[in-house]
This record gives structure tokens, sequence and C-alpha cells, in this order.
């Protein structure tokens, strides 16, 4: 089976209103490739479900997206993402503002058919306030309340990994894989793009199939887009590029706001252009590691 | 016994006095949110409780805490288990972790916000991180605050805008919890260090930094605090606690931590 596509084919399955999960954490591992083939196009009234960062800042500025699922949306050394904040700010979005553990485990009700899981986690907070869809329920167990978080269903799950075969085996060989594996099993369907394509027998050594985090008939289709993480990072292979994101969060402050930063990278252009406007695959691949 | 030092900064005071909460913790993972709150941490993992596991704040468990920012060549950093965000979670909802954080807002219940600021949650007046962790945290384990700069602001005198922990507020408490199942430790402020253990978790001065009144504490929080009639000097730090901290912190980032890095004793 031969599941490579093309980003513009991986639009082209998506359609209004669909909720999708968007992988990665904050500027780590995004699949920002996708997210601006995404913006690249018409869609509209979209649900985000992601460990937020610049993906979920750009898909609100272009008014991408009607709702929100969020623990936390940050670039990490810029704390407070620009154009997330702008779009609270405004009113412009509807959330559901729930606790990180949570989110995993809405994903996880989702991949294992259950409408929620029982938690103590929101319980006394205003995330049972403000969420009017999440509910708290009655044990048949102990005489306690329960925050009943609901399974997180995914019409459509996108990815950045290091490396994946044409038969969509995925391994993300960076230190964290962060709750990748649950975006892509809370999926109706599940795109990853990946730095390395590699040939099948890559993964016959056990220290590298170890890297492989979800089964291939949980991928739906792999790009091969080299570098398709950027500005975020890809641990190993390449660190963020702080530059590019403080120009990003200054773009907000300036005369055109996002229109100004998307007309100079992306709109209009290709993913090859892109790159180039940033440097090119060589500079992106020497982009350092954070040190914490 | 180390001798007390006779110079050291506020930062240095904090870190120490943050440090000293997790003597009795056993054997939990601590994470210390922020530069003086992780030196904290790792301090306390080298002095008065060396069981502490710590992170490398991305996907490692140390059995020897990091030092801050660039490393020396050669540098080995002393991984002991592989300890990503997934199974950061299985730690925190088994309760065996205490962390110090630094909320933008905490009000008389001990409640915080790291969210969002303003009367509208729809269109907050400022957008901020989110609730995190934070409602996970609070009500599985050990939770302390950390507070750079003492004022109303911080200590409001209402709820917080976005209540993103449990606290100590009857109103909001589970059916089938008791107040006392909530478990707040310590506040570190830039002039003093306060517990919940007044009346009914009142939040309670404990000790003074040199040189601050309790009135000036009072009258920079906004709402009462239960202060006994004797509070004691937050003990200034050793020089063998100086020099560990030297050593966790090549590079000194704790001395721009505080706006003009202001001496521990301010009489």
């Amino acid at each position: 089976m031969d599941k490579q596509m093309t980003a513009e084919a991986v639009v082209a399955q998506l359609r209004d209103g669909m909720t999708l999960g968007i992988g990665g954490w904050g500027p780590r591992r995004k699949p920002m490739a996708l997210v601006r083939e995404l913006l690249r196009s018409d869609l509209k009234d979209l649900t985000v479900v992601a460990y937020g960062g610049a993906d979920v800042g750009m898909l609100c500025a272009a008014g991408k997206v009607r709702k929100v699922v969020f623990a936390f949306v940050s670039l990490d050394f810029i704390p407070l993402e620009p154009y997330f904040r702008q779009a609270r700010q405004q009113g412009a979005i509807e959330t559901m503002e729930i606790d990180e553990g949570m989110m995993l485990l809405g994903l996880r009700a989702a991949a294992w058919g259950c409408p929620y899981i029982p938690t103590r986690i929101g319980l006394g907070t205003d995330v049972i306030r403000v969420n009017d869809d999440i509910k708290v329920i009655d044990s048949p167990y102990d005489d306690k309340e329960w925050v009943a978080m609901p399974a997180l269903k995914l019409d459509a799950a996108l990815l950045h990994v290091d490396r994946a075969d044409a038969r969509g085996v995925c391994q993300i060989k960076g230190p964290d894989h962060y709750m990748d594996d649950w975006f892509a099993r809370a999926a109706a369907q599940t795109f990853v793009s990946c730095d390395e394509l590699v040939d099948a027998s890559y993964f016959a050594d056990g220290d590298e199939a170890r890297y492989v985090f979800w089964e291939r008939s949980m991928t739906t289709g792999v790009v091969h887009i080299p570098g398709g993480a950027h500005p975020s990072s890809c641990a190993p292979l390449y660190g963020f590029d702080v530059p590019h994101f403080n120009e990003y969060n200054a773009s907000a402050k300036a005369e055109g706001g996002f229109a100004g930063y998307a007309g100079k990278y992306i709109l209009g252009r290709t993913e090859d252009e892109y790159q180039a406007l940033v440097g090119g695959i060589d500079a992106i691949r020497k982009l350092p590691m954070p040190v914490y | 016994m180390s001798t007390v030092a006779k110079d050291y900064t506020l930062a240095e005071l904090m870190i120490c006095a943050n440090a000293a909460a997790y003597a009795d913790d056993g054997e939990v993972l601590v994470t210390g949110i922020g530069v003086l709150p992780r030196l904290a941490a790792s301090l306390a993992m080298k002095t008065v409780n060396t069981d502490i596991m710590m992170t490398d704040s991305e996907a490692w468990l140390l059995s020897e805490p990091n030092p801050l920012g660039a490393r020396p060549d050669g540098f080995r950093q002393m991984n002991e288990t592989w300890m990503g965000f997934s199974r950061i979670f299985d730690n925190v909802w088994s309760g065996r972790r205490h962390i110090t954080g630094g909320p933008t807002q905490i009000d008389r219940f001990g409640q915080a916000n790291i969210s969002a600021l303003g009367d509208s949650y729809r269109q907050p007046k400022i957008q901020m991180l989110g609730v995190r962790g934070f409602p996970g945290n609070s009500i599985c384990h050990a939770n302390s605050w950390f507070v750079p700069s003492h004022n109303k602001r911080v200590f409001v005198e209402g709820e917080c805008d976005v209540v993103c922990t449990i606290g100590y507020n009857p109103a909001r408490l589970p059916r089938g919890y008791r107040l006392d199942d909530i478990d707040l430790r310590r506040v570190i402020t830039d002039l003093c260090v306060l517990d919940f253990g007044g009346p009914d978790h009142q939040l309670r001065l404990v000790s003074l930094h040199p040189g601050i009144s309790a009135e000036q504490v009072q009258d920079n929080t906004g709402f009462a605090l239960h202060i006994p009639d004797a509070v004691p000097t937050t003990p200034a730090p050793t020089a063998a606690q100086l020099a560990i901290i030297a050593a966790l912190d090549p590079h000194n980032q704790r001395a721009r931590q505080l706006q003009g890095n202001p001496p521990g004793d301010r009489s």
C-alpha cells in the first residue's frame, strides 16, 4: 500500500466545520507545512484541538477557526501566542478551555470508543463552569462527584514526524512524541508530514521500531516535506527558529498584522518558496536545539 | 553546619525559602516553574531532600539537576528514565508531586489564575496562557506559589478572574470532598513566606524577609491575612547554599529575575 500524497491532496480531504487535531506541543514538532496549506485554502469554521502554538495562532488570525479546544497556546520562549491572544481578546472564537491532562483523557476516550472518561481534574475550578458541554456526574462506586471528560473525536489529525515509510509507519526519534499517538488514534483520518521518507526495512532494527508509537493502520496519508515543521522544531533534526518566531510575534503589532506575515511567507507561495525565504532546508537543519 | 551568609540577594533568599518547602516531601516529583523556582527545586534536591525527583523540563527524569542555560562542552545530563509529557500525567494523577507555580492572581481561598484577566470570559481583557495543567495539579498533589512582586493585583480582593485551581473555597467544594483534601503548601513572595495554616485555611504569615514589616505585607494584600503575634524572620541563606545555587546557575540568571536584583536584607 502506498499512502504518499501531497499537502494539497490532504487539504482536499478536509471540509468546512470539521474538528481537526494538530499534534506537537507549543513550538515543537508542529505540522506547519500542512497548516500553511490549510491557510492557502478556503476552509473555514474549523474546530481545532491542540497543545497549541503558532498552528493555532495562524489559523485563528486567518479566520479559519470557529472554536479552539485548548489548555494553553504558547510559543514557550514567547509565553503568549500573539494571534491567539488577539482572537480571544476580540471575542472572535468559541473555546473549550481544559486542563492538559483532560485533553489527553478526551483523546483517549475517542480512541477507545468511550463517550467520556471520569476524572477529578477540573473539579472546583472554572473549567466546569465555563464549558457547558463538560458534565459533572455521580459515580456508581462512591459518593463523590466526577468530571465526565467527553471524547474529543477528531475528523482528522495533522501530525509531523521525523520519518515515515510509504505505508504510514511513522517514527518520532525526538525526546518526546507528546500526545501524537493519541491524536492519531482519536481521528477518523490521520495525515502525517515527515522530514524523511524511508524504506520499510529502516524499521527492521528493534531500536528503530521502538520509536514507532502507533500502527500504520492509524495513518491515512504520508506527505514527504523535509523541514515541514519549520518554524517549530523537529528534534533531533532541528530546533525551533527563534528569529522567525520573533518576526512572527512582532508582526502582530505591525501594520497589516497577520496579512503582512502571511503575504510575505505563505499566501501565493509554494512550500519550496517558503523554505527559500527562510534560508532553505540546510539552514533549517542547522537550527540549534533549545537548552533549558 | 554552614555559616550564614552576610551578603545575599532577595532572589537567593526566595530560592532558599522555596527549597525549604520540599524538605518533608519524601520521594516525589518536584517541578519549579520559572528560573527561581527551578533553582529552588534543584537546591532542595542537593540539600534538604535528596530523594526528590525532577525532570530536564523536556522528556527525561534526572538523577542530578541540570544547571541553567548553556552548558560546557562534554556536559553529560544524568538521565534516570524517560518522562515524556504523557507520563508526567501518570505521575500527577498518582499524587506524588509537588509543584511551585507562579500565578498572575491568587485569591483568599488560595485559588490561582494563569488563564485570562477581565470580567468577560468570552472576551477577556487580557488573554494569558490558559489553565495549562493547573486544574489537575491542584486537585491531585501539593502546590506552592511563587510571587516575584507581592501586591494587590496578584493577591486580589475578590475571586480570581478565571479560577484555574481548586482552593479552600467552600462554595466550590465538590461533593464528597473536604477542604483538607486540598494540599496548598507555601506562598513565597518578595516580602514574606505564607501558608494556609490560619483559621479555616486563612492565608497566614509564616516569616518576614529581613527589613519587611507585617503591615507592609498586609497593605499589599487585597484580603485579610492571619498574622500571628510573633512572626520570625525568613532564615538567611548559608554560604553552602549560595555555593550550590551558584553552581546550578553559572550564568547568574537569578540576578535578572527580580527588578533591580535587590539585596536580601532590606533593613
